[in-house]
């Protein structure tokens, strides 16, 4: 016998109306369930923050033609993978039309974009409630006696329904809560901090050599973490650029910096002021980044909850491209389709919820996780944040440094570089095996 | 450019929750485990600083990315996200 008080209010409760809450909230909601998306930041997007690269391909198959309708920033066409000494940089530039046509990855700033697919997810019939943080799973007993959730409770509210969606982000306490999540060791964990700056557009366009709409996007290594291991970015926005740094915590730990110092040196960095000359900052903001890939990803469904985006760890960095956003949404869709599933049998245990694990494997998700299980790994090695971009610095100073005595053949320059820096070529050759291995 | 913490996060919009502080740090198990330098240097806003023994928290200007909870000793801080409608509230993100 029900009492009339443990009625469920609705069939889902997804909480947290990012990327991965947004697109599962609009995806159930559009298969008719009744369905919240409760979210603690009083407009969606005022407490997210990321690089800002989205690849869009996901969202342009859930959205034909969204780019042209969604508030994005720039059309990336320009990919720079920089290594910077405190005096040089060496970089790999790879620029095409392209990849602006058909949309490939775009820059977003999120409390612009993240409205937009909530009012997605809201025109197919979720009901948006913000401005409220939930504060713990509501549990009551199953039918075999086993404990599961039931719903969730945000101060003295309770909600009541079968399925939670957990896609609170990377702290995710909904997934601490239910035992689904350790916290992850400082190695896979990296604290990302950001600047946007306010830059003209037309000045955008000079400084990264790009046409209006289409923008470019920075990897950085090296000088502008000094030396810590994790990287720098920056991205071009349509008005602003913004500029951060992404530190492994175990690192960060170990250099004795703080996280402050080091932006603010990356800020100061004389290889990238003529990107930033003359711009104002006009926010500030930072974000943990879960970092150990397919390796940390642990259980993400439960009796009664599934688990979507970064709380369930889906990030991947292979060094030249930093996603979240896509998986999330990828990881979205398959939460809801799962979910959907489980309704429909009338089993929303962990066993009727296993349609959610076996689409996230079958799609692009899980697969590129794998693809890049071994990158965080070998993202480890600390020569690849100093000594190579001054080794590769080094050879290419002798290659184009031109006086009256005879120049030296290519390969006795580089051999030469290779002898006067600490890298040993055994490391080399490790090192780059162990990459071609890992990427 | 601005250059200090101060000066850029003063270009953020905060709605400070002056009934409940968000972060609360456990003095005792702070100072046995010495967890105050790490604390202080992992904070990317300057939340936390040391003063005659004891660390001083400006939840005010959490940024609320929660690296300080993943790095703290287990027990050494309570940490939750600010109320709804309080903390931070980007506009550009």
């Amino acid at each position: 016998m029900v009492t009339p008080t443990n009625d469920p209010d609705f069939d889902v409760i997804v909480v947290g109306a990012g990327p991965a809450g947004a697109t599962a909230a609009h995806r159930l909601a559009s298969g008719g369930l009744s369905v919240v998306l409760i979210e603690r930041a009083e407009v969606p997007g005022a407490k997210n923050l990321s690089g800002g690269v989205l690849y869009a391909s996901v969202l342009e198959e859930l959205f034909p033609g969204f780019a042209d309708e969604a508030p994005i920033e720039r059309r990336i066409t320009r990919h720079v993978t920089t290594f910077l000494t405190a005096d040089s940089a060496v970089s790999l530039d790879y620029s095409s039309h392209t990849l602006g046509h058909p949309v490939n990855g775009v820059t977003v700033l999120r409390a612009r974009f993240d409205p937009w697919l909530v009012g997605k997810a809201e025109e197919a019939g979720a009901l948006l409630m913000p401005g409220i943080r939930v504060d713990s799973l509501l549990t009551q007993a199953g039918p075999d006696g086993r404990r599961q959730v039931a719903g969730v409770r945000a101060g003295d509210e309770e909600l009541r329904a079968p399925v939670v969606v957990a896609a609170d982000g990377v702290n995710s306490f909904l997934a601490r809560d239910a035992g689904l999540r350790r916290t992850p060791a400082p190695h896979h964990l990296a604290v990302g901090v950001k600047a946007v700056i306010r830059l003209d557009p037309g000045r955008i366009e000079d400084r990264f050599g790009v046409r209006p709409g289409e923008g470019a996007a920075h990897a950085i290594v090296g000088d502008c973490t000094q030396g810590i291991g994790g990287g720098g970015f920056l991205y071009t926005n349509q008005g602003s650029v913004s500029l951060g740094v992404v530190l492994r915590l175990d690192a960060l730990q170990a250099s004795g910096r703080s996280t402050s110092d080091v932006f603010e040196h990356c800020v100061r960095h004389p290889g990238l002021e003529p990107y930033l000359r003359d711009g104002e900052i006009i926010e500030y903001g930072a974000h943990l980044v879960a970092e150990g890939g397919y390796g940390m990803l642990g259980e993400i469904a439960g009796d009664g909850l599934v688990v979507a985006g970064e709380a369930a760890g889906l990030t991947i960095n292979n060094g030249f491209t930093v996603r979240g956003m896509d998986l999330a949404v990828g990881s979205g869709i398959a939460a809801a389709d799962g979910v959907a599933e489980a309704i429909g049998n009338g089993d929303v245990s962990a066993a009727g919820l296993a349609g959610y694990r076996r689409r996230l494997e079958e799609s692009f998700v899980l697969k590129d996780l794998r693809t890049y299980a071994r990158a965080p790994k070998w993202l480890e090695r600390d020569r690849l944040y100093g000594a190579y971009g001054e080794l590769s610095a080094d050879v290419l100073r002798r290659v184009f440094s031109v006086g009256t005595s005879p120049h030296r053949p290519l390969r006795a320059l580089a051999r030469a570089a290779l002898s006067d820096s600490r890298v040993r070529v055994r490391d080399l050759v490790s090192d780059g095996w162990s990459g071609v291995r890992a990427l | 450019m601005p250059l200090t913490v101060t000066e850029r996060l003063a270009a953020n919009r905060f709605e400070v929750d002056e009934e409940e502080p968000h972060i609360v740090v456990d003095q005792d198990l702070a100072r046995s485990t010495g967890a105050g330098p790490l604390l202080v240097a992992v904070c990317p806003a300057g939340v936390y600083s040391e003063r005659d023994d004891e660390i001083d928290v400006e939840y005010a200007a959490c940024l609320e990315c929660g690296t300080c909870l993943a790095v703290a000793p287990p027990g050494a801080l309570t940490w939750r996200y600010p109320r709804g409608g309080f903390g931070v509230s980007y506009r550009e993100g």
